[in-house]
């Protein structure tokens, strides 16, 4: 069972639900931290870090001796990574995309790949929790091919949650697509429900099946239960807007630990979507 | 003229609430909202759209399914899994281009030996220009899982540009997008200033870091404000003196303050209201000095 935990809008509480739905179900799972850009589990999760690894994408470095600038490489590249001056050609690494057209398009075999780093992917062990975070490298733009490293360490023995980015397109895309069941976090907000909105077209368009939390419930008003309501989307758990949550939050500390009484809460969510007798 | 970027890494940390605010206390500003997967400015200035375009960008493979001979070699060649195996209903293989996996790049396009494989440019999205009760106003909407996020982005700045002049405006708000990747650094590149809007929590700390580290890495005067400051007033102050260490002009504070949950109800932006936390706002706006 892998579990991917979504939103549109930003800072709607993806992260508390992921981490503290991972301790109450206090049995051996992988959590899969893919807000590569900006990773923040580890900050609620303790544990010993087991091992880092670099992550590369192939980028193409030319041999300037076989190379006769005849541009053919730039005209392929459709990310303007790879550009003829007319006598040679210059490599934009940060562009590329590495999806290894141009070695193969070149007439005179200039073009080799090399390995490019983006970022790196950290394990942790925080007790029955195995971590896997993605970190971008600050100045690198290229988030799904992280998020994809990360993912390649999914163990299909254990169930996993997914923390996704925020947003509707290509990161949040790579972060949730394969996911057996996705949940989408939101806030009773006017914000809160236009993002929603454009997550929930962003899973229909990938045929995706999900339901929504509600966090930080009666901090606004109705709306998003009526569009629940009327859009047939279930709403499978509703976080009170508590200051102690947010307190908690601020220190990172969980929830589950922090504020007991929400205990039944996570657990009770955690076994129903994991599966099992959790907690 | 002068270009005001509010970013904020993590998410959530109140971007949108300040960026309108500013845009109601400048007053003649261009405003742009660059959070193009995710828009929300639009829900509290209201703007009346007076053009309207489609976003165009980049290709995407398509496979004629009567030319396709079911070799594989696209499958073999795709770097982003994008292409899978389908059978016809004679039980024959035949492949199938997954749209939201392709990246458009075109080595299947350029490698198949039947050529059966077509690249047609993707309409990914609209942009707009409208009025608001503040000026003008550029915003855009990515179609829903789509790509070339940073490429919008970069369009919407030009644009509000452009306007800028042509209206003889001094300053361009800037409404930015969460995170550090592609669409944030075609948000801040050759900005006159990023405002950095942070929340005094773990996440939020560590967010703050590497949108400073990526404002410095561009060369950006950065500034950073906390908001809701008093939810862990000593994590505000460790902040703020990282923050200040790594070479941001320090703007303010907002208080914790349900006026602005309050105001985003009313759709009216939190100056337009009278909650505690617009004082706050204000001292931030004229500490910019924009």
């Amino acid at each position: 069972m892998t579990l991917a935990i979504a939103s549109g809008k930003g800072g709607t509480g993806k992260t508390t639900l992921a981490v503290n739905l991972a301790r109450a179900y206090a049995r051996p799972l992988q959590l899969l931290d893919c807000d590569v850009e900006e990773p923040n589990a580890h900050l609620f999760l303790p544990g010993t870090e087991a091992a880092s690894e670099v992550a590369t994408i192939p980028v193409p470095e030319v041999d300037e001796s076989r190379c006769d600038g005849c541009g053919e490489c730039s005209r392929f590249c459709a990310y303007h990574a790879i550009v003829s001056t007319g006598t040679k050609a210059l490599v934009f690494a940060e562009m590329c995309h590495g999806c290894g057209g141009c070695p193969r398009v070149c007439p005179r075999q200039a073009i080799r790949e090399v390995p490019r780093r983006i970022g790196m992917v950290e394990r942790r062990q925080a007790g029955d929790i195995a971590l896997v975070t993605g970190r971008l490298d600050v100045g690198s733009v290229l988030a799904p091919p992280l998020i994809r490293e990360v993912k390649r360490r999914l163990d299909p023995s254990l169930p996993a949650v997914i923390d996704a980015p925020p947003g509707t397109s290509c990161p949040v895309v790579t972060a949730v697509r394969g996911a057996d069941f996705v949940l989408l976090v939101t806030e009773p907000t006017p914000f809160g429900l236009h993002d929603l909105q454009l997550a929930v077209d962003t899973l229909r368009e990938l045929a995706q099946p999900f339901a929504v939390v509600l966090n930080r419930a009666g901090a606004g008003d109705d709306r998003v239960h009526r569009y629940c309501r009327e859009a047939g989307i279930a709403i499978m758990m509703e976080i009170a807007d508590d200051r102690r949550i947010a307190e908690a939050y601020s220190r990172g500390r969980l929830v589950f630990d922090a504020v007991p009484e929400y205990r039944a809460l996570f657990s009770g969510l955690a076994d129903t979507l994991l599966g099992g007798q959790g907690g | 003229m002068r270009e005001l970027v509010v970013l904020s890494g993590k998410g959530g940390t109140g971007k949108t609430s300040l960026a309108a605010s500013f845009a109601v206390l400048a007053g003649d500003a261009v405003v742009a909202d660059c959070d193009v997967d995710a828009a929300d400015l639009h829900l509290v200035l209201a703007p009346r759209p007076r053009e309207r375009h489609d976003f165009v960008s980049g290709r995407q493979a398509l496979i004629r399914p009567a030319d396709c001979t079911g070799c594989g070699l696209c499958a073999e060649l795709c770097r982003f899994a994008a292409i899978a195996m389908a059978a016809r209903p004679d039980g024959t293989p035949v492949f199938r281009v997954d749209p939201i996996g392709c990246e458009g790049c075109g080595v299947c396009v350029r490698s198949c030996l039947a050529q059966a494989i077509d690249f047609p440019e993707c309409l990914c999205g609209e942009w707009l220009v409208s009025d608001t009760r503040c000026g003008s106003m550029v915003h855009a909407r990515l179609k829903a899982a789509a790509e070339n996020s940073g490429k919008l982005v970069a369009l919407v700045r030009r644009e509000a540009r452009r306007l800028a002049e042509e209206e003889k405006r001094e300053r361009i708000i800037v409404d930015g997008p969460p995170g550090i990747g592609c669409p944030v650094i075609a948000s801040l590149s050759g900005a006159s200033l990023v405002l950095a809007v942070t929340e005094p929590t773990v996440s939020g700390e560590h967010d703050l870091e590497r949108v400073l580290s990526l404002a410095r890495h561009f060369q950006v005067p950065v500034a950073a404000c906390v908001n809701k400051w008093d939810l862990n007033p000593e994590m505000t102050e460790r902040i703020e003196a990282k923050a200040a260490a790594a070479g941001a002009r320090l703007a303010g504070r907002v208080r914790y303050d349900a006026g602005v949950t309050a105001a985003q109800l009313r759709e009216r932006a939190v100056v337009e209201t009278d909650a505690p936390c617009v004082d706050d706002i204000r001292a931030i706006w004229n500490n910019l000095q924009l």
